[in-house]
C-alpha cells in the first residue's frame, strides 16, 4: 500500500503528485501488479485533499494502462514500472559510476546536474501533456515540470 | 450529472433600508457532489449567502434553490454550522449528541459523531460552556456530520482550530464527501486554507459574486501576461493599459506597468500577441486580482464570457 505525501508548496498540481508518487512506487516495486491502491476515501481522510483530485489522478493512471478500476472493489495495479529493479545490472553500473564520481571529487549537486544533463540529452523533457513526463528521478532536479492546467478534464 | 446542490438567480438581501445591500444580483449554480469554497474579505456577504442557503434568512429579491427545492423544505437534508457555533452551553457533549439524534430521526449516525469527539480526546461528560472555541467547533462539526446531510454549509469552520485539528477535521469532511457524495460549501477569508480541499469556488466581494465555477476552469480561463516592449512605455499610465491594441481584445482583470515591464492578468479571448510571455496564475493570485479590482468584469454563469464588441 502506498501513502501519498502532498507538498502544497511544490508548485506541482496535487493530482500530478499522486500520479508521480504512484509511478515511483511502481518503479521501486513498492507497488506490484495485483496490488490495490488506497481508496479515495482513505487518501482524503489522511491528506485532507479533495476526493475528485484523487479520482482524477487514478483516471490518469488508468488512461496510461497502469491501473484498472474494478467496480465496487477498488483500483488495482495492472502492470509495474520496475524496468530497473534494485538488483538489475543497470542499477549496479549506475552505482559504480556514482562511486567513481564521488572519488573524483564531485559533490552531490555536481552529480545531480551531470545526471540531469545526460538525462535531458536522451529523454524527452518533462512538462508535456500530463502523464507523459517521467517521475522525478532520485536526485531531484529543480521542479521545472510545470504541469499545465489540464484542458480537457472530463470531471 | 446535472443535479444541482444550490442555485441562485438575481439573489439579493438587504438588512433594513439604511444599511444597503449585503448581497445583490447573485447568480450561480453549484452541481451536487462538489466541495465549494466561499471566499471573500470580511463583510463581503459570505455569511449572508450561507444563511440564505440554510433558510435562516429570506431573500429580499431573487431566488435560491437548495437540493432542488426551497431552503426551508430542504432543511432535513442540509447541515449548517454557523460562524459562532451555537450550542447549548449547559448541556454536556453526550447530551448534545443525544439531542442531535432526537432532532434528526432516521438520519442520525451516532458512531460518526462519537468518532469525531473521541479524536479530539474530549470527555463526553464535559459541558459545552467549559470547552474552548476549537473544541466547540469539533462538537458542532460532529453534530453536522452525524446528520449525514446531502448538503453541508459551514461558515468559517476552520477559524478556531489548531493546525492538527484542522487537518484531521478537514480529512473527516473530505472522507464524508468521498463516501456519501456530500456537497460541502465552506467559507473562509483564507484561501490557502481551502485550496487543496475544494474543487469549486464562489468568490464574493462587496455583496457580489465575482467568480463562480470549477476552480480548474476558472484558472484555465485566465492567463498572466507580461511584455517588456515599447507597448508598456506607450501605455504609461495603468489606466491606458486596457486600451492597448494587443490587450483590447481580451478582458483585463488587473494590469501594472513597472518601468518597461507591463504585466497583466487577463481572460484571453482569442490569440495572444506573439511577443508576450505567459504563465498560469495561482488561485490566490486570481482571487486577489479580482478583489483588488472591483471594476473588473465578474466571471459567473450569469455573465458568460461575452464576446467583446
Amino acid at each position: 500500500m502506498v501513502e501519498y505525501r502532498i507538498d502544497r508548496h511544490s508548485g506541482v498540481a496535487t493530482y500530478v503528485q499522486i500520479v508521480q508518487q504512484t509511478k515511483q512506487a511502481l518503479r521501486l516495486g513498492v507497488l506490484r501488479p495485483g496490488d490495490k491502491l488506497p481508496t479515495a476515501r482513505e487518501v482524503v481522510e489522511a491528506t485532507a485533499i479533495n476526493p475528485n483530485t484523487v479520482l482524477k489522478a487514478y483516471r490518469e493512471l488508468e488512461r496510461e494502462g497502469l491501473v484498472e478500476a474494478r467496480r465496487g472493489l477498488g483500483t488495482f495495479v495492472r502492470r509495474g514500472l520496475s524496468t530497473a529493479p534494485a538488483d538489475s545490472p543497470l542499477r549496479t553500473e549506475l552505482d559504480a559510476w556514482a562511486v567513481r564520481a564521488r572519488d573524483t571529487g564531485l559533490d552531490r549537486e555536481d552529480v545531480a546536474a551531470l545526471f540531469t544533463a545526460v538525462l535531458e540529452e536522451h529523454f524527452a523533457p518533462p512538462g508535456g501533456p500530463p502523464g507523459t513526463s517521467p517521475a522525478a528521478p532520485a536526485p531531484r532536479p529543480p521542479a521545472h515540470a510545470e504541469p499545465a492546467h489540464p484542458q480537457g478534464d472530463p470531471s | 450529472m446535472t443535479d444541482l446542490a444550490m442555485a441562485a438567480t438575481a439573489l439579493g438581501k438587504r438588512f433594513g433600508r439604511r444599511r444597503g445591500w449585503a448581497l445583490r444580483d447573485c447568480a450561480f449554480r453549484l452541481p451536487a457532489g462538489r466541495v465549494c469554497a466561499v471566499v471573500g474579505p470580511n463583510g463581503a456577504g459570505k455569511s449572508t449567502l450561507l444563511s440564505l442557503a440554510a433558510g435562516l434568512l429570506a431573500p429580499t429579491e431573487g431566488t435560491i434553490t437548495v437540493l432542488g427545492t426551497d431552503p426551508a423544505s430542504a432543511r432535513a437534508r442540509v447541515g449548517y454550522v454557523a460562524q459562532d457555533k451555537p450550542l447549548h452551553p449547559q448541556l454536556t457533549i453526550a447530551e448534545t449528541l443525544r439531542m442531535g439524534a432526537h432532532l434528526n430521526p432516521g438520519r442520525w449516525e451516532a458512531t460518526a459523531a462519537e468518532r469525531i469527539v473521541a479524536a479530539g480526546e474530549l470527555d463526553p461528560r464535559r459541558r459545552i460552556r467549559a470547552l474552548s472555541g476549537g473544541q466547540r467547533t469539533r462538537v458542532a462539526l460532529a453534530l453536522a456530520l452525524a446528520k449525514r446531510p446531502e448538503l453541508l454549509l459551514l461558515d468559517e469552520p476552520m477559524a478556531d482550530l489548531d493546525p492538527l485539528a484542522r487537518h484531521e477535521l478537514m480529512g473527516a469532511l473530505m472522507s464524508q464527501a468521498a463516501q456519501h457524495g456530500t456537497t460541502i460549501v465552506m467559507s473562509s477569508h483564507v484561501v490557502a486554507e481551502l485550496e487543496d480541499s475544494c474543487d469549486h469556488l464562489l468568490l464574493v466581494g462587496r455583496g457580489r459574486i465575482r467568480l463562480a465555477g470549477e476552480i480548474d476552469d476558472l484558472l484555465a480561463a485566465h492567463t498572466r501576461v507580461s511584455t517588456t516592449t515599447q507597448a508598456a512605455e506607450r501605455a504609461g499610465a495603468a489606466e491606458a493599459v486596457a486600451e492597448l491594441p494587443d490587450l483590447r481584445a481580451h478582458t483585463v482583470v488587473e494590469s501594472r506597468v513597472t518601468g518597461r515591464q507591463l504585466t497583466a492578468l487577463i481572460r484571453p479571448a482569442g490569440r495572444l500577441a506573439d511577443d508576450w510571455r505567459t504563465s498560469a496564475p495561482s488561485l490566490e493570485e486570481l482571487i486577489l486580482a479580482y478583489l483588488r479590482n472591483p471594476e473588473a468584469a465578474s466571471l459567473t454563469p450569469a455573465a458568460p464570457e461575452e464576446a467583446l464588441a
